[in-house]
């Protein structure tokens, strides 16, 4: 009797775990999560997102952040690690205009996300490096939404404040060895870069025009690691994107021209690239909530927020 | 209420039913390992030749030069390949002398106290994340390594200094790395020595050290070898730890240069590659998989050896 009134209630317990089970899992499946819960890092696999298809789109939505959207259905972004802040940024707040939208990024390389656009795995392939002849070929059409300075930056210690064009192609290529032949300390310099599929890298190299022949000490696989390496390697050189500096290292400045984005809007600082979201087909021809991210972008507000992470507005 | 009855003879049909259901159950999931293991190599090997035949073996293997996304790029891994055996040769001379020696003194030296700080260090140890390992390499390691440089090479007019992420730091990162393993593996081995070698040995007039280095080692041989290999498995096959603290560009595998192991080269690269790179990242993928296969097949022959000339 005991024994049978134990298999009862073990047996219950299982199913009532089981429903509770499936009802969690289906319920989250159908709703279209609201902002705060489609956290961008979340790995979102992107099968979920492809189909983009499955999302209805109920009304025209004006994309004004103000105004509360209908519009729902999900856009996933691939691509560029340099345009992680941008990408974050912008995922938050259209979400936040938009709750019915649910916007997934991830960031695995400039080529690996348009990759992923062009076998339909993305909706938006990310990339900080204008498009490959190749990539427009296969489709992909090159929208440049934002225009990033590449900022070169050494270590606090580092008494050199600026270089030239020719200096960073010597120290780049392995001519240059050592800061006192560049006015500084006798201290060796550590040359620290991307690795090769990086967009940071194929813009840095393709501006000082040193494709192939650049020597690197050490090639690190994302924009952060090289902000950490060279902020803690004294002599220590490398190249990020303009909008992740902050005070733990020094941007130099090139041919007496400082990094901020006037100079790079007035064209006298010349290590500048596009930001590009490249799209499968023209903008007209996507879902509704990308071509609504679009519009986002051109709007006031898109440009007011471009500026706030540190980027430079196309127009 | 009665108990109900068990008998051996009624419901035979169903107990042979239930026997042979269990039997097919343990075949399937002994299958399924067998499955996974040919269906990887089936896989390796599908994609890691076509690239071997696209570039021709010899300039993959033996060749210098590793530029993937150059106008004319070229795909040589002789230098990944040999900072791998470089590499883990090191971490294996570093690691398993002081592994096994921890274990003999767990085994056989420690007294109580000692030995009850020293095993559960060492199975701490063996728990932490490699990740861990490549943070603290990063935050220790690089910055001594950097300053040994800097007063090694201080003259030197070739050296490209790297800021301390090189060979060295990986190697050390590796040892660490599988100190726990060999141990582990190390002190059963010892442990399992019967104890009347060890009392025979000792009542002839050895000494301690004589017994332990003559009679109780070789006796644990086959132990050891299994623990050397399983170190070499850890060494050879771990990625995440070692792109933080190795520098990761394709150099010789000289002590203080930044160098790329066949683990990272395949990890750093991968989210990038396209057409003929991701190929070859696949070639090097086989490379590793035939080094592992080739390290377990040799050691096991010498186990084996070894097994009948004892017996």
């Amino acid at each position: 009797m005991k024994n049978k009134a134990k298999k009862i209630v073990t047996l219950t317990v299982a199913v009532m775990l089981m429903v509770g089970m499936i009802t969690g899992c289906g319920s989250k499946a159908e709703e279209a999560a609201p902002a705060e819960e489609a956290v961008t890092e979340e790995a979102a696999p992107v099968e979920e997102a492809a189909p983009v298809e499955e999302a209805a789109p109920v009304e025209e939505a004006a994309p004004v952040a103000e105004e509360v959207s209908d519009l729902s259905g999900s856009i996933t972004l691939a691509g560029s690690t340099s345009m992680e802040k941008f990408s974050n940024a912008l995922a938050e707040i259209f979400m936040q205009a938009n709750p019915g939208v649910t916007v997934s990024a991830e960031f695995v390389g400039s080529s690996a996300g348009v990759e992923a656009l062009l076998a339909g795995s993305a909706d938006i392939g990310n990339s900080s490096r204008a498009l490959k002849d190749t990539e427009k070929e296969a489709g992909a059409v090159e929208n440049i939404v934002a225009i990033d300075g590449i900022a070169v930056v050494v270590d606090p210690a580092n008494t050199v404040a600026n270089l030239t064009k020719s200096n960073l192609i010597d120290i780049y290529t392995g001519k240059v060895t050592n800061w006192s032949e560049l006015k500084g300390e006798d201290s060796p310099i550590v040359v620290i870069g991307r690795e090769s599929g990086s967009g940071t890298r194929g813009a840095f190299e393709e501006l000082l025009e040193i494709e192939d022949i650049c020597t690197y000490a050490n090639e690190l696989d994302s924009t952060g690691a090289v902000m950490a390496k060279v902020a803690s390697t004294p002599g220590a050189i490398g190249y990020v994107s303009l909008d992740v500096i902050d005070d733990t290292v020094i941007a130099v400045s090139l041919e007496d021209v400082s990094a901020t984005a006037e100079n790079i809007t007035a064209g006298t600082y010349f290590l500048s690239r596009p930001f590009v979201m490249a799209t499968k087909g023209e903008i007209e021809e996507q879902s509704e909530p990308v071509k609504a991210l679009f519009t986002y972008l051109k709007s006031d507000e898109g440009k007011e927020m471009i500026e706030s992470v540190g980027l430079i507005t196309v127009e | 209420m009665q108990q109900k009855k068990m008998s051996i003879i009624s419901s035979y049909k169903n107990k042979t039913v239930i026997e042979t259901v269990a039997q097919a159950v343990f075949m399937a999931c002994a299958f399924a390992a067998v499955f996974a293991v040919i269906s990887i190599s089936a896989y390796m090997i599908i994609s890691g030749t076509p690239a071997l035949f696209k570039i021709g073996i010899g300039e993959i293997l033996f060749g210098e030069i590793w530029k993937p996304s150059a106008a004319n790029p070229s795909y040589g891994i002789l230098y990944v390949i040999l900072t791998s055996i470089v590499g883990t040769g090191l971490a294996i001379l570093i690691g398993v002398p002081i592994g096994v020696f921890t274990a003999i003194f767990l085994a056989e030296t420690a007294p109580k106290q000692l030995a009850a700080i020293v095993k559960p260090a060492v199975e701490l140890l063996a728990g932490i994340p490699s990740v861990i390992y490549g943070l603290l390499g990063i935050l220790i390691l690089n910055p001594l390594m950097y300053k040994a440089e800097c007063s090694i090479f201080a003259n030197s007019k070739t050296h490209q200094f790297t800021g301390g992420a090189n060979l060295i730091s990986a190697v050390l990162v590796l040892a660490i790395m599988i100190l726990p393993t060999v141990i582990n593996v190390s002190e059963s081995a010892i442990r399992a020595v019967p104890e009347h070698l060890k009392s025979a040995s000792l009542a002839v007039g050895a000494s301690k050290m004589q017994t332990i280095f003559k009679v109780i080692l070789p006796a644990a041989k086959s132990g050891i070898i299994t623990a050397i290999v399983l170190g070499v498995g850890r060494a050879i096959g771990e990625a995440m730890a070692i792109s933080l603290v190795s520098g990761n560009s394709v150099n010789i595998p000289l002590p203080f240069n930044s160098v790329r192991f066949l683990t990272t080269a395949i990890v750093s690269e991968m989210g990038y590659a396209t057409d003929m790179h991701r190929e070859v990242l696949f070639t090097i993928g086989l490379v590793l998989f035939v080094f592992i296969m080739l390290i377990n097949v040799t050691l096991t022959k010498i186990l084996k050896h070894d097994n009948q000339k004892n017996n």
